[in-house]
C-alpha cells in the first residue's frame, strides 16, 4: 500500500498571532512552526497502517523551503520519504492542484491529511484534491482501517457519525480520535537525515482567492465579577442584562 | 445570474445554520440585483420550506429523492450542480458544516468556482470586486478575502449573521429531480448512527463546558443538569477528551471543534489559548475557575471566582427558578 501524507507547516497552537502594520502579511518573527496538528494526526495513522500492513508512507508539503526542518520531522516520525513542492501555499486550489498531480503520478492508494489546517482554516483541499482526481473523499473521519483495497472509515456528520466502506483510492481527512500522535525518537531523528527529500517544482500557478487583509477580532471590554456566594446571580443577569437565555 | 442557498434538513425541518445561509444568500442576491433560491436536500416537510420566505428566498427547489435523506457526497453535489446550472446561479450559499464544506469544495473545482469557508460577514461588492471576510487561525483573527473567479461559492459560519426575518412572508416550492442513478449513491454510508437525544454542540445556541476543575467524570452530572434546565448543549476541554473523561466529538478548541454560541459557560476551564481558539467567537462567555488568575476571565463576560463542586448547584437551582 502505498500512502501519501499531505503536511501544512504551521505556527505552534500557543501562537499570539500578530500581523505587520499593513495588515497584509501574518507576522512571522519569533513564530515556532510545527507540522498540522490535525495532518500530525494523518501522518500518525499512515505510520501505524504501514507498520501493520506493510507499504510506504510519502510525505507531502507544498511549500518554500523554510518548511524542510518539519518535513525532517515528519520524516523522523516514520515516514520513508518526501516531497516539497516548490511554491508557497497562498490559496487551497493552488494547493490542491499539486497534490492532485503529485498523488497521480505516484499511484498512491491513501491520500491523507488533516481536516484543515489550524491557520487558514480552509477545510477545502481535502474535497479538491478529490475531485480533481475523480476519487472519493471522505471528510472529516475520526477512524480509518484498510482491508487489502478497502478503506473502512467513520466520518463525523453534523449530529452523528456514519461507517463507510469504499474501495481504494481514497482521499481521507484525519480528526481526532484518529491516532495519537507520536515523538520522534533517537534513531528516526538520526535516519530522517539521510531519507529522500525530493524538491518538486509547481505544475499551475492558479489561484481562485487572494487575501486583501488580516484583522484582529475586537477586544473584550472587560470581565464583570460575580461573587461565588451569590452565583446564582449570575442567571439572572444573562437574562436580563445580556438578553443570552 | 441568481444565488443558490443550499438548505440542509433533518428531520422534517431546516437546520438553523441553513435558515443563516438563507438569509445571507438573499442580501447578497438583493445587492446583485437579483433573486435568491434555495435547494432542499435531505429529509424534510414541504410546509418547512415555504417560510424560508420569511429569510428572503423566493423559490424553492425540493428534491424529495428519499434516498438522499442521508448524506452521499456525490449525490448531494450532483443535486447542487444540476441546480445551480439550471438557476444560471453566480453565487451559491452554504452552511459552515462538514455536509455545506464536503459539497463545496467539489462543486468549487467543477465549476471553477472560488470558495470561502468560515465566512463571518456579508461580502463587500464593488463593480466586479467581491470580498468577503472569513475567521482564520482558529478564530484568533479575520481575513478579508476576495473572491476572483466569476462564480463564488460561500459557506457562511454559524452564528455569524444576524437574521432579520421578515414574518409570515413565504416562498414557493418546486419540486426538482437532478435523475440520480444508482452510481451516484455508491458512496452510501453501509451505517448512520445518529447521536441521541442530546442538543447538537455545533447548532447550539447554549453551551456548557467543563474542565479539568470538574476533578473527574464522576461529577459531570452537574455539568448535564445545568446544560438541561437552559437547554443547552455540554462541551469539554482537551485534557478531559484526552484523559477519557468525556467523548472526542464534545472537545471544543483549536484541534477540536469551534464553536459559536450565544452564550458559553465554561467550568474549570483555564482558558489555554488552543481552548479560546474554539469558543472567542462565542457572543457572551462566562468563566467559572477557583484560580482567579486563569486567563480565561481575561476573555469573559462574566466571571465567578469559585469552585466548580460549589458554584455550579447555585447556578442550576438558578436556573431552575427563572
Amino acid at each position: 500500500m502505498k500512502i501519501l501524507v499531505c503536511i501544512s507547516n504551521v505556527p505552534d497552537t500557543t501562537t499570539k498571532i500578530t500581523f505587520t502594520p499593513d495588515g497584509k502579511a501574518f507576522n512571522t518573527s519569533g513564530v515556532q512552526f510545527v507540522i498540522n496538528p490535525y495532518d500530525e494526526y494523518a501522518l500518525t495513522r499512515a505510520i501505524e497502517l504501514k507498520e501493520a500492513q506493510g507499504g510506504t508512507v510519502t510525505v507531502l508539503n507544498v511549500g518554500e523551503a523554510d518548511t524542510e526542518p518539519n518535513i525532517r520531522k515528519a520524516l523522523a516520525i516514520g515516514a520513508d520519504d518526501a516531497i516539497r513542492v516548490n511554491i508557497k501555499p497562498t490559496d487551497a486550489f493552488l494547493v490542491s492542484q499539486q497534490i492532485a498531480h503529485y498523488a497521480k503520478e505516484g499511484a498512491f492508494d491513501l491520500i491523507l491529511m488533516g481536516r484543515e489546517s489550524i491557520d487558514y482554516n480552509g477545510f477545502q483541499v481535502h474535497g479538491m484534491v478529490g475531485e480533481l482526481m475523480g476519487i472519493p473523499t471522505i471528510a472529516p473521519a475520526i477512524k480509518l482501517d484498510v482491508n487489502g483495497s478497502t478503506a473502512t472509515l467513520e466520518r463525523e456528520i453534523e449530529g452523528g457519525k456514519e461507517i463507510i466502506e469504499v474501495a481504494l483510492p481514497i482521499v481521507a481527512s484525519a480528526q481526532q480520535p484518529m491516532a495519537e500522535p507520536r515523538i520522534p525518537n533517537m534513531r528516526g531523528i538520526m535516519t530522517a537525515r539521510t531519507k529522500p527529500l525530493q524538491v518538486v517544482e509547481s505544475v499551475g500557478q492558479e489561484t481562485k482567492t487572494s487575501i486583501l487583509k488580516f484583522e484582529m477580532p475586537p477586544a473584550k471590554s472587560g470581565v464583570k465579577m460575580i461573587d461565588a456566594d451569590n452565583a446564582g446571580e449570575i442567571i439572572k443577569l444573562l437574562r436580563n442584562e445580556a438578553k443570552v437565555l | 445570474m441568481s444565488v443558490l442557498v443550499v438548505i440542509e434538513c433533518a428531520n422534517g425541518e431546516v437546520k438553523k445554520s441553513s435558515l443563516e445561509a438563507a438569509y445571507y444568500g438573499s442580501k447578497v442576491a438583493t445587492n446583485l440585483g437579483t433573486t435568491a433560491t434555495a435547494i432542499a436536500i435531505g429529509d424534510v416537510q414541504e410546509s418547512a420550506l415555504t417560510s424560508l420566505g420569511e429569510q428572503g428566498i423566493a423559490k424553492v427547489l425540493l428534491d424529495n429523492d428519499s434516498r438522499l435523506h442521508d448524506f452521499v457526497g456525490a449525490a448531494y453535489v450532483k443535486v447542487v450542480a444540476k441546480a445551480a446550472e439550471q438557476e444560471n446561479s453566480t453565487v451559491i450559499v452554504l452552511s459552515n458544516s462538514n455536509i455545506g464544506a464536503a459539497i463545496g469544495s467539489r462543486l468549487a473545482v467543477q465549476l471553477g468556482a472560488s470558495l470561502a469557508t468560515n465566512v463571518v460577514a456579508l461580502p463587500e461588492i464593488e463593480g466586479s470586486s467581491f470580498v468577503v471576510r472569513r475567521g482564520v487561525f482558529s478564530g484568533k483573527a479575520f481575513s478579508n478575502v476576495e473572491l476572483t473567479a466569476d462564480k463564488k461559492i460561500i459557506a457562511v459560519k454559524k452564528n455569524a449573521i444576524e437574521v432579520e426575518a421578515s414574518a409570515g412572508a413565504t416562498a414557493s416550492v418546486e419540486s426538482f429531480s437532478a435523475n440520480l442513478s444508482d452510481a451516484d449513491f455508491a458512496g452510501a454510508p453501509k451505517e448512520t448512527i445518529k447521536q441521541s437525544g442530546d442538543i447538537l454542540l455545533t447548532e447550539a445556541d447554549l453551551v456548557v463546558s467543563g474542565g479539568r476543575g470538574l476533578k473527574g467524570p464522576e461529577n459531570w452530572h452537574l455539568i448535564e443538569e445545568l446544560a438541561q434546565v437552559l437547554g443547552a448543549a455540554t462541551a469539554c476541554s482537551k485534557p478531559v477528551a484526552d484523559i477519557g473523561w468525556r467523548p472526542h466529538h464534545e472537545h471544543v478548541g483549536q484541534t477540536g471543534i469551534t464553536v459559536s454560541p450565544n452564550l458559553y459557560i465554561a467550568v474549570g476551564i483555564s482558558g489555554a489559548i488552543q481552548h479560546l481558539a474554539g469558543v472567542n467567537s462565542s457572543k457572551v462567555i462566562v468563566v467559572i475557575n477557583k484560580d482567579p488568575e486563569a486567563p480565561f476571565f481575561k476573555a469573559a463576560d462574566y466571571g465567578i471566582v469559585g469552585d466548580a463542586m460549589e458554584v455550579l448547584p447555585k447556578l442550576i437551582e438558578a436556573a431552575k427558578a427563572l
